[in-house]
């Protein structure tokens, strides 16, 4: 397969996806609010007053956007059950690969949406100050398109099993906990900290992300057979 | 390649019965033989556990990925590479457990807490849930044998990718973070000859206990699979009324 037809199927894979969403409207009817109500629910289980909120900020921003993707993920896999679109998807004759970067960019996009939602909600209700924009956004797109690439591999590999919903975010959070670890010290550094501090992590993170984006092109096609 | 044996009988009897003698050691070794240690006390008995472990738990998710591999490649792919990869893992997440319950009982009396966020247990406890999470996905029964062994193998590759991940990005978090960790030299002096001796025991058990269950497990494996054939010639015979030849 040419790279050109490869992005190209991708392109139509995402545009199915996001069309999808923009009718259903659950990724910003249902998840959306769902990680604004985590966010909001932090405050409760820390004292707001003490400024706890405002230093730990990074990593609820992040723990919020995890839990956030698991649903997305569910989701993205979810559409693909009803009306035996599955199958539908395997006949239109498109390589694994493109659905796979298809899949992942619809991911990322939406995840994308809601860490912007869920990151003027942090820097407005917890009161933190941005510091190095340019290290905060460059952390953010690393760690999604890494979030968005194991979400879809594990989506896949989950998806069509019985007991999914519960065994995703078993398979799934201790995989991307490195990318939880990396964003976190990523946006302390580039939030309060020496923006200059991030960049070891954001290596780490940008690694993650085309590893298992490669990996991904490479599997899911079999997955997305057998399965 | 279909074995429903992986190992053979006398070699089997030969690992079992190594098995029990290396073990009846290391308890004499750990327990009266090795002197006990001046600044650490009896509590770094356990290490004679502890350590074994904790290679056991890396041997078994290598023989995991490498079974797994050998699965995918299809000139190696057959079923014996399937199970011995899943009795590998449930085998390693057994160790991993064992190796952060028998640290933490060590590190109460030696550090003085049950758990302290150090680097190589961060990293353990995570190895311990990425496993635990393929052997969850493992159990879930399947109509297509053949391809969900394709599905558990890319799983089981999946996660071993994230091992080194792991490994050096909560090794940075520790350091660039804490200078002075919990592991100072002054805890780890010289280890005495009969020490490192019963380190070796414990390691050559732990091993030999690790092949002789992985070999268990394995025939189990071969047996839970006969079963489900067994019982669906037992349905086929009960809706026709005919006897189906069981094999």
């Amino acid at each position: 397969m040419s790279g050109t037809s490869l992005w190209r199927e991708a392109a139509v894979v995402a545009g199915k996806d996001l069309r999808i969403e923009a009718r259903a409207r659950v990724a910003l009817g249902q998840i959306l609010p769902f990680g604004l109500i985590v966010i909001l629910l932090f405050a409760f289980a820390l004292d707001p007053d003490r400024g706890v909120l405002t230093r730990v900020a990074p990593g609820l921003f992040w723990i919020a956007v995890l839990l956030a993707t698991l649903l997305a993920v569910g989701r993205a896999f979810a559409i693909e059950t009803h009306h035996n679109a599955r199958d539908g998807l395997r006949m239109a004759g498109l390589d694994g690969g493109a659905i796979f970067l298809g899949k992942a960019a619809a991911i990322a996009l939406q995840l994308a949406v809601l860490e912007v939602v869920l990151g003027v909600a942090v820097i407005v209700m917890y009161g933190v100050d941005v510091h190095g924009l340019g290290v905060v956004l460059i952390t953010a797109t690393a760690a999604t398109v890494g979030l968005a690439a194991t979400g879809t591999l594990y989506g896949v590999l989950a998806a069509g099993l019985r007991l999914r919903e519960t065994l995703l975010p078993l398979l799934l959070l201790p995989v991307i906990a490195p990318v939880m670890l990396g964003a976190t010290r990523a946006f302390e550094d580039g939030l309060g900290g020496v923006p200059g501090d991030a960049w070891p992590w954001v290596g780490m993170l940008g690694v993650f992300a085309v590893l298992y984006t490669t990996i991904g092109v490479m599997a899911f096609g079999a997955l997305w057979e057998e399965t | 390649m279909e074995r429903d044996e992986l190992l053979a009988p006398i070699v089997r009897r030969i690992v079992g019965v190594l098995t029990i003698v290396s073990l009846v050691a290391l308890v004499l070794f750990g327990l009266w033989g090795a002197p006990t240690d001046e600044v650490q006390g009896d509590a770094q008995r356990v290490m004679y556990l502890h350590v074994p472990s904790a290679w056991l738990a890396y041997l078994a998710f290598f023989i995991t990925a490498s079974a797994s591999a050998l699965f995918l490649w299809r000139r190696t792919r057959a079923d014996v590479w399937d199970r011995v990869a899943g009795a590998s893992a449930e085998l390693g997440v057994m160790f991993t457990g064992l190796a952060l319950v028998l640290g933490s009982i060590w590190g109460r009396p030696v550090w003085g807490f049950w758990w302290a966020w150090d680097a190589r247990l961060v990293s353990t406890a995570l190895l311990f849930f990425l496993f635990l999470g393929y052997c969850a996905l493992r159990r879930i029964p399947s109509s297509d044998p053949v391809g969900a062994a394709k599905r558990n193998a890319i799983a089981a590759l999946i996660a071993f990718v994230d091992v080194p991940i792991v490994h050096f990005s909560v090794e940075w978090w520790r350091t660039l973070h804490q200078k002075a960790t919990v592991f100072n030299p002054q805890l780890n002096p010289e280890i005495h000859g009969v020490m490192a001796l019963t380190l070796w025991i414990g390691t050559i058990a732990f091993t030999l206990l690790y092949v002789y269950l992985l070999d268990r497990r394995y025939r189990l494996a071969v047996l839970e699979h006969g079963r489900a054939d067994v019982e669906l010639a037992h349905a086929i015979a009960e809706r026709t009324g005919v006897k189906a030849g069981v094999t």
